[in-house]
C-alpha cells in the first residue's frame, strides 16, 4: 500500500511539473535587465508600479557579462521578456526581427533627443535610449592639489602627462600614485578595448566629417598612436606595474576611493560608488595629443536602449509601453531610476544628480565637443576585443614598437576581418 | 520470485520506468535530435530556425580556429590521459601499501576534486602568474605556458579522483594471487606488471574513459585559466586563432558570435564534437575491455 501511494505521489509530482507552464496571464511586463548594479532599484520601481496599477512587472537581471546568453535563452521560452535591451549595432543585427517599431509610440514622443536611438537598415526604430552615460578619466581634485597641480591646468595631453609623471615619480613621498591599476582581465579590460579606444574611432569620424550610423567595413587607425600615448601614460604611472596586469586581481575602484591614486579611467556609472569617499570627484576627457583637444568633452553615449518584444502578445506589449511611459514620467519612479542610471533623456524625467554627467554638461556649456560612442559599432565585439586584449598583454610584457604593431593589427585589420565576418 | 510478485511487477513496472523514460526523452533524446536538426539550420532563436542544409558543416571544417582547437584538444587529451593515469595509479599503489596516515593522504589528494572549475582556473592563473612574473611574463602570453598550466591544473584536480577508483581496484586484487606470485619467486616489479595491473584493468578502463572524455569536454578551467584562449595568433588578414582554446570553448564562442549564421555553425560544431567524443570513448572502451582478465 505504501508503495502504491508513493507511486501515485510521484506521478502527481510529474504531472504538476508538466502543467505548471501552461497558465497564461494577460498584459504583464517582463524586463530583462543587463545592468546588475541597477537590479535593486528596478525591483523597487517594479513593485511601486504593481502596487499602483496592479500590473505585474517581473525583473530579471543577467549576470555580469552574460546578457547575450541570457537573452538568447529567455527569448526562446514560452513567456519571453517583453522589454529587453538592444544596445549597439551588433544587437540590432541579431535582434531586429524581435523588436517592435517604436516610432510614434507614447514613450518615443517623450524623448528629448534622438541621439541615443537605434534604427535598423529599413529605418525601423528598434530601440530607444533610456539613459545615457559618459566616460573619461575620473579625477580626485584634492589629491591633485596636494601634489601641486590644479584641475584647470590640465587641458591637454602634455599637461596631463607632466602631472601624471611627476606624481608617479613622487608616489612614495606623496603617499599616492597617478593612475589606479589598469587590469587587463575581463572584468576591467573593456575600460581600454571598449572605451579608451573610442578616441581613435571618434577622431576618425570627426576627421571624415560624419557620424557613423552603421559599422564601417574598415577603419584607418589614424589615431591609434594617440591611444598608445594615453594608454602608456596610464600603465606606466600607476599603482601596479604594467607587467602584472594580464590576469588582474587588483581593485581600481577601491584604490581610487581610498585615495591611493589621483586618476581613474572609468565612467559615470561609478559616481554613486565613489562619491561618498571622494565627494568632489570629477571627470576629464581622454587627452591624447590630438590637435585642438583643449576643446574636447567627455565620451557620451549609451548601450541602455529599450526594445519591446515584437512577438509578445498585444496585451503584453501595451502593458510594457505603459510601464515604460510611467518610468519616465512618474516623478518618484524617474527619480529613483535617474539616481541609478545617471540621466534619462526624456522631457519629464527628473534632472540628474550625477557629478560626472554634470561635468559633461559643463564641458558642453563651455563649447567643448562631445565624443560620441563610436565604439558601439565594434564588429563581432567579443572576438574583436579579445584579440585586442591579447595583443595588449603581449605589449605590456614587452613594450616595443614590434609588439605595438600587433596591437595596431588587432585594432585596424581586426576591425576589417570581424566586420566582414559579421556580415556573413 | 513467486508468480504473484512477478505479475505485480509487470503491472506496476511502467509506473516506475515511466517517469524515467519521460525524463530521459525530455531531457536527452528530444534535445539531442533537435540539436542535430538545428545544426542544419540558420537561427537566432531555436523556434524560428530556417533549414539551410549542410552549409554549417562545410563552414565548420573550413574554420581555421575550429581545426586548431581540434588538434590542440586532441594533444591535451592524450597528454592529460597518460599523466593523470600514471600518477593516479602510482599514488594509489603507494597508498595501498601500509603507510602511516594513508587515509589522511587519500582525503587530501581527493579534495581538489571538490572545487569548481572556474574557481580553480582563476586561482591557478594567479599562482602561475605569481611565478612567471619573475621572468616578466604571464600564462596568457605563451601557448606553451597555457598548455602545461592547464595540464598541471587538471592533474591536481583529477589525480585524487582517479586515485580513489584505483585504490578500490587495488584492494580487490586477491591477496592469495600476490602471495602465490611471491612464493613462485616473482620480483616486486614482476608482481606489479603480471599480477596487479591485469587485475585492476576494470579500474583502468573506467579511469582512462573518464580522463579521455574529461580532456575533450574541458571547458570552465580552459575559460578561466587561459583567459578565453590567450595568446591569440593574428593572421596577416586580421583573423584570429585563439591558441589555447579547446573545442568546447570554441563551440561556445562560436555560438554567441555576432554573425546571423553563427548559432547554426556552433551547433554543427557541437554535433561533430559529439560524434568525435562518442567514437573515441567507445573505441577506447573496446580496447581496454579486451585487456581485462577474469578473476
Amino acid at each position: 500500500m505504501k508503495k502504491r501511494f508513493l507511486a501515485i505521489a510521484l506521478c502527481l509530482v510529474l504531472a504538476v511539473g508538466l502543467l505548471a507552464g501552461c497558465s497564461k496571464d494577460e498584459g504583464t511586463v517582463y524586463w530583462l535587465n543587463f545592468k546588475p548594479e541597477s537590479d535593486e532599484v528596478l525591483k523597487k520601481v517594479a513593485k511601486m508600479y504593481t502596487d499602483e496599477t496592479g500590473v505585474e512587472v517581473k525583473i530579471l537581471t543577467a549576470a555580469s557579462g552574460t546578457y547575450s546568453q541570457t537573452l538568447t535563452s529567455e527569448m526562446d521560452k514560452s513567456a519571453p521578456p517583453t522589454l529587453f535591451v538592444i544596445g549597439n549595432s551588433a544587437g540590432v543585427k541579431t535582434w531586429k526581427d524581435y523588436a517592435l517599431d517604436l516610432k510614434g509610440t507614447k514613450i518615443a514622443n517623450e524623448l528629448s533627443t534622438d541621439a541615443y536611438n537605434l534604427y535598423d537598415d529599413t529605418g525601423k526604430l528598434v530601440s530607444i535610449g533610456y539613459c545615457y552615460e559618459c566616460y573619461g578619466i575620473i579625477v580626485n581634485p584634492t589629491l591633485l592639489e596636494k601634489a601641486g597641480y590644479k584641475l584647470d591646468d590640465i587641458k591637454n595631453f602634455a599637461s596631463l602627462k607632466a602631472a601624471a609623471e611627476d606624481i608617479h615619480a613622487r608616489a612614495a613621498e606623496l603617499g599616492f600614485d597617478a593612475f589606479t591599476s589598469n587590469d587587463m582581465d575581463s572584468s576591467s579590460s573593456w575600460r581600454y578595448t571598449g572605451h579608451m579606444i573610442n578616441l581613435d574611432y571618434y577622431y576618425e569620424e570627426k576627421a571624415a566629417g560624419k557620424t557613423w550610423t552603421e559599422c564601417p567595413d574598415t577603419i584607418t587607425g589614424a589615431y591609434v598612436d594617440n591611444f598608445r600615448q594615453l594608454y602608456d601614460l596610464c600603465v606606466n604611472n600607476s599603482t601596479v606595474a604594467r607587467g602584472d596586469l594580464a590576469t588582474g586581481g587588483h581593485d581600481a575602484q577601491n584604490e581610487f576611493k581610498t585615495g591611493k591614486a589621483v586618476f581613474y579611467v572609468q565612467g559615470s556609472w561609478e559616481y554613486s560608488a565613489v562619491a561618498d569617499s571622494v565627494p568632489n570627484a570629477t571627470m576629464i576627457p581622454y587627452y591624447c595629443g590630438v590637435d585642438g583637444e583643449e576643446k574636447a568633452g567627455l565620451n557620451c553615449g549609451t548601450e541602455n536602449c529599450w526594445a519591446v518584444n515584437a512577438k509578445a502578445s498585444k496585451a503584453d506589449q501595451e502593458a510594457t509601453l505603459d510601464f515604460m511611459y510611467w518610468c519616465v514620467t512618474d516623478p518618484e519612479a524617474s527619480k529613483l531610476l535617474v539616481e541609478s542610471f545617471g540621466v534619462m533623456p526624456y522631457k519629464n524625467a527628473v534632472a540628474s544628480t550625477n557629478g560626472f554627467l554634470k561635468a559633461s554638461e559643463d564641458y558642453s556649456k563651455a563649447g567643448c565637443y562631445v565624443m560620441d560612442w563610436a565604439t558601439n559599432y565594434q564588429p563581432n565585439v567579443d572576438d574583436y576585443r579579445a584579440a585586442f586584449v591579447s595583443a595588449l598583454n603581449a605589449y605590456n610584457a614587452d613594450p616595443t614598437d614590434e609588439t605595438w604593431a600587433a596591437v595596431r593589427t588587432a585594432i585596424v585589420e581586426g576591425w576589417a576581418t570581424q566586420a566582414a565576418k559579421a556580415k556573413g | 520470485m513467486n508468480k504473484k510478485r512477478r505479475r505485480a511487477m509487470a503491472r506496476w513496472g511502467w509506473l516506475f520506468l515511466g517517469p524515467v523514460t519521460v525524463a530521459f526523452i525530455i531531457g536527452f533524446i528530444w534535445p539531442f535530435l533537435q540539436g542535430i536538426y538545428l545544426s542544419l539550420c540558420k537561427f537566432v532563436l531555436t523556434r524560428d530556425a530556417e533549414f539551410v542544409g549542410f552549409s554549417n558543416y562545410l563552414d565548420a571544417f573550413r574554420d581555421q580556429s575550429f581545426m586548431h582547437s581540434f588538434w590542440y584538444t586532441g594533444l591535451f587529451a592524450i597528454v592529460s590521459l597518460v599523466l593523470i593515469n600514471i600518477l593516479a595509479f602510482t599514488v594509489a599503489y603507494f597508498l595501498t601499501q601500509k603507510i602511516k596516515g594513508a587515509n589522511l593522504f587519500r582525503t587530501v589528494f581527493f579534495m581538489p576534486n571538490l572545487i569548481g572549475g572556474i574557481v580553480l582556473g582563476y586561482i591557478w592563473s594567479m599562482i602561475f602568474d605569481g611565478i612567471l612574473s619573475h621572468w616578466g611574463t604571464s600564462i596568457l602570453l605563451d601557448t606553451k605556458f597555457g598548455f602545461w598550466g592547464l595540464i598541471i591544473l587538471m592533474l591536481w584536480q583529477q589525480i585524487g579522483y582517479m586515485m580513489i577508483i584505483y585504490i578500490a581496484g587495488l584492494q580487490a586484487v586477491p591477496e592469495d594471487m600476490i602471495e602465490a606470485a611471491r612464493i613462485d619467486g616473482a620480483s616486486r616489479t614482476q608482481t606489479l606488471f603480471k599480477v596487479t595491473i591485469p587485475n585492476v584493468m576494470p579500474s583502468i578502463t573506467i579511469c582512462t574513459f573518464l580522463s579521455l572524455t574529461n580532456g575533450f569536454k574541458l571547458f570552465d578551467q580552459n575559460l578561466a585559466l587561459n583567459g578565453g584562449g590567450q595568446p591569440f595568433i593574428q593572421n596577416a588578414d586580421g583573423s584570429v586563432i585563439k591558441t589555447t582554446e579547446m573545442m568546447a570553448l570554441n563551440i561556445y564562442n562560436t555560438f554567441y558570435g555576432q554573425n546571423s549564421t553563427s548559432r547554426g555553425l556552433g551547433q554543427a560544431k557541437a554535433v561533430i564534437f559529439f560524434v568525435l567524443v562518442a567514437g573515441l570513448g567507445i573505441a577506447q572502451l573496446a580496447f581496454t575491455r579486451k585487456k581485462e582478465v577474469q578473476q
